[in-house]
């Protein structure tokens, strides 16, 4: 009988080799290959598993080199390696989860509909046909699922408006553009369990009424892209999709304002990504003018676990007005950074230390921003903040998509300040003036003051001109890209005062 | 090593219509056109706008208000590295500056042998692997001065 051998075809996992190492064990005796997703342990990507009596044995990481003494050591039965890691749920890293949006990633081969069927899939969907839209949308309701786009408005509540908009033709848009470095959720799920977006979006079709479904990916995800489209032929070809709901995927293309929603609507439509002033909301006024439901791919992809289990279930789970997990993902300088899906409430400190390891450099934690590029940096003092919607913007910063990057003490925070003023500069839709202007004055105030020049004043201007940019931005770029500046002025003053010429002023 | 076609008016007008009808068909044709010329030549944005019934210079607003999109075609490789802040956190900057000095390019800049062009990506999604490159579309973990010189050392 011949071994069935599991290597993830996750871009991530390519990119440390993924592909080499499933070639030659291929061709390495009786072996029946499947490719996965990643169990979002990056640290031992490849992470090669084997099929065996006791369940799945895992090793890793795996390289090309290793191969042939894991195959001298019999481990295509599981047998002992000093790679071999043992059976994968009981790594502290995955037993520590609480695994429902991600629960069948890098497990089944996401391309293999009788794989999603038989671990949970398609559940969701069928429980959403009995009950009819209305309870469908009042279980998204009750579950308490905020969206996980990073504003966190309630995901059922944004449903039973756009069910009560007239409209001949509705549309359900999926934002999977994914902009904030240090996330890759959306991205690890069309390559590992793409059929799960799907059925999200069906019952959100179903129960908003729409007639159409559009998935907007960004263009520096090419494995997911042609995952997720081979998946749409296959739900099609299945029935997956009820008569009357089609899904289509369109490409952006290297834009992150494309991932406001009203820049992505305006992108689909085939213009310039620029953001539209709201109202219209889109649940009344979207895209082509129709209503609209546009959801972050998480949000979408945890509709199905939720209509399967029932909104109690889920709601039980969180913290606050935070409810159920968030696929949070660890990033940067971490020793072991990946994918950890929670409920909310465990504190940065733990995400950082206990469950990351600390700094892959070995050096200390100096700072770590927390929602992509218009997130706050946090220092080691604020570790006690508990990943939470109000607790996060309690300390003037946001948990957005759940990205958490970790930096060392290496890091010199004039430097990242002055890189968000500049990522702002070259992103702006160029709609309003604090946004498109005022980040190029910002980088050059911080190259001022990190040149020790008039430091006061110029700090003090850099603090107006923060000021300015929150509260006379029409979106969250401009608006929030003050955050990250702040943040490093108030916790690293240190950083903007290395060249102290007073003396000029 | 990608290839792609020389500009011709007869197949810029295929890929043109054959993505024109559906709705908001601007960004399909673009990425189109680009897979098959590698850039998005001037000469087609006037027969975009014709198709779309769109005035040239909202077509020209459009291409280059998104990052994407060339005018010229690219060198025979394309190497793109991530500078966002995941990767910034493991040295992508240095890791940048060496490519660059190397190359002899700045950003979007193609060697003068016309072997690798180098472009800056916001972000791949392989935060948790950086520093992260692509080398013409496969992705690149943990990047460092000597694994980069390696792999520009083949690419020619
Ligand atoms: C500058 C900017 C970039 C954004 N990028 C993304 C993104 O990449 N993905 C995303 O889902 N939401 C992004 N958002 C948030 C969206 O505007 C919107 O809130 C979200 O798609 C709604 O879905 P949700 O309710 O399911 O979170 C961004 C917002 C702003 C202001
Ligand atoms: S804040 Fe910036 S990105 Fe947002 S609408 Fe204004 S100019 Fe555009």
């Amino acid at each position: 009988m011949s071994t069935r051998v599991y290597v993830p075809r996750d871009a991530a996992a390519l990119a440390l080799g993924a592909d080499a190492v499933a070639s030659l064990l291929s061709q390495s005796g009786d072996v029946e290959m499947v490719r996965t997703g990643s169990r979002g342990l990056f640290w031992l990507e490849p992470m090669v598993e084997v099929a065996t009596p006791e369940g799945r044995i895992a090793y890793g990481p795996v390289t090309v080199a290793d191969i042939s003494g894991l195959l001298d050591a019999g481990t295509l039965s599981g047998g002992a390696h000093p790679l071999r890691l043992g059976r994968p749920e009981d790594l502290p890293f995955l037993a520590k989860q609480t695994r429902l949006t991600f629960a069948r990633c890098g497990i089944v081969d996401p391309l293999s509909l009788d794989d999603y069927r038989a671990h949970g899939g398609l559940k969701g969907l069928a429980r959403a046909r009995e009950i009819g839209p209305a309870a469908t949308i009042e279980v998204v309701t009750q579950s308490g699922l905020r969206g996980r786009g990073g504003a966190g408005f309630p995901t059922g509540i944004k449903w039973k408006s756009a069910a009560d908009a007239a409209g001949e033709r509705k549309y359900i848009v999926c934002n999977a553009d994914e902009g904030d470095s240090g996330t890759y959720a959306d991205r690890m799920l069309m390559e590992g369990d793409p059929f799960v977006l799907i059925e999200g979006m069906a019952i959100a079709g179903f129960a908003v009424g729409a007639t159409k479904g559009y998935v907007y990916t960004r263009s520096e995800y090419p494995h997911a892209i042609a995952t997720f489209n081979a998946a749409l032929d296959i739900a099609r070809r299945e029935g997956v999709l009820a008569e009357g709901f089609d899904i289509e995927q369109r490409v952006g293309a290297g834009a992150y304002i494309c991932g406001e929603e009203t820049s992505l609507l305006d992108s689909l439509e085939g213009k310039r990504g620029q953001v539209r002033a709201k109202p219209p909301l889109p649940v009344h006024k979207g895209l082509f003018g129709a209503p609209t439901v546009i959801n972050n791919l998480v949000s979408l992809a945890s509709v199905p676990v939720i209509l399967d289990k029932g909104a109690e279930f889920y709601r039980d789970i969180g913290m606050g007005r935070s409810r159920g997990t968030m696929p949070i993902q660890l990033a940067g300088n971490l020793k072991y950074a990946g994918l950890f899906e929670c409920g909310f409430g465990i504190t940065l400190g733990e995400l950082v230390n206990d469950i990351g390891g600390g700094t892959r450099t070995g050096r200390p934690v100096r700072a770590v921003q927390v929602g992509g590029p218009l997130g706050a940096y946090f220092p080691p003092a604020l570790f006690d903040t508990p990943f939470d919607y109000e607790a996060f913007a309690a300390k003037d910063g946001l948990i957005g998509h759940g990205g958490v990057v970790v930096f060392d003490d290496t890091v010199d925070m004039a430097r990242q300040a002055r890189f968000a003023m500049e990522f702002c500069a070259a992103e702006s839709c160029g709609k309003c003036t604090p946004c498109r202007i005022g980040s190029v004055r910002g980088m050059e105030v911080i190259d001022r003051i990190v040149a020790g020049d008039k430091l006061e004043a110029n700090l003090e201007l850099l603090r107006d001109l923060c000021h300015t940019m929150k509260f006379g931005s029409l979106c969250a770029l401009g608006g929030f890209i003050p955050y990250p500046v702040m943040s490093a002025l108030e916790h690293w003053p240190e950083d903007f005062r290395t060249m102290r010429r007073e003396a000029a002023e | 090593m990608a290839t792609y076609e020389a500009w011709s008016e007869a197949r810029g007008a295929e890929i043109i219509a054959a993505h024109a009808d559906q709705q908001g068909a601007t960004l399909p044709i673009l990425h189109a056109l680009q897979d098959m010329f590698g850039c998005v030549p001037a000469q087609a944005v006037p027969m975009i706008a014709r198709a779309l019934n769109l005035t040239r210079a909202e077509v020209h607003g459009i291409v280059s208000f998104y990052h994407d999109f060339r005018s010229e075609p690219p060198g025979r490789h394309v190497l793109r590295l991530c500078r966002a802040e995941a990767c910034q956190s493991l040295g992508a900057d240095a890791v940048a500056a060496h490519v660059r000095r190397r190359l002899g390019v700045d950003w979007h800049g193609t060697t003068a042998d016309g072997a690798v062009t180098l472009e800056p990506v916001f972000c791949f999604g392989l935060c948790a692997v950086g520093p992260a490159a692509m080398l013409d579309g496969a992705p690149l973990a943990r990047m460092d001065d000597a694994k980069l010189d390696t792999l520009l050392e083949r690419a020619r």
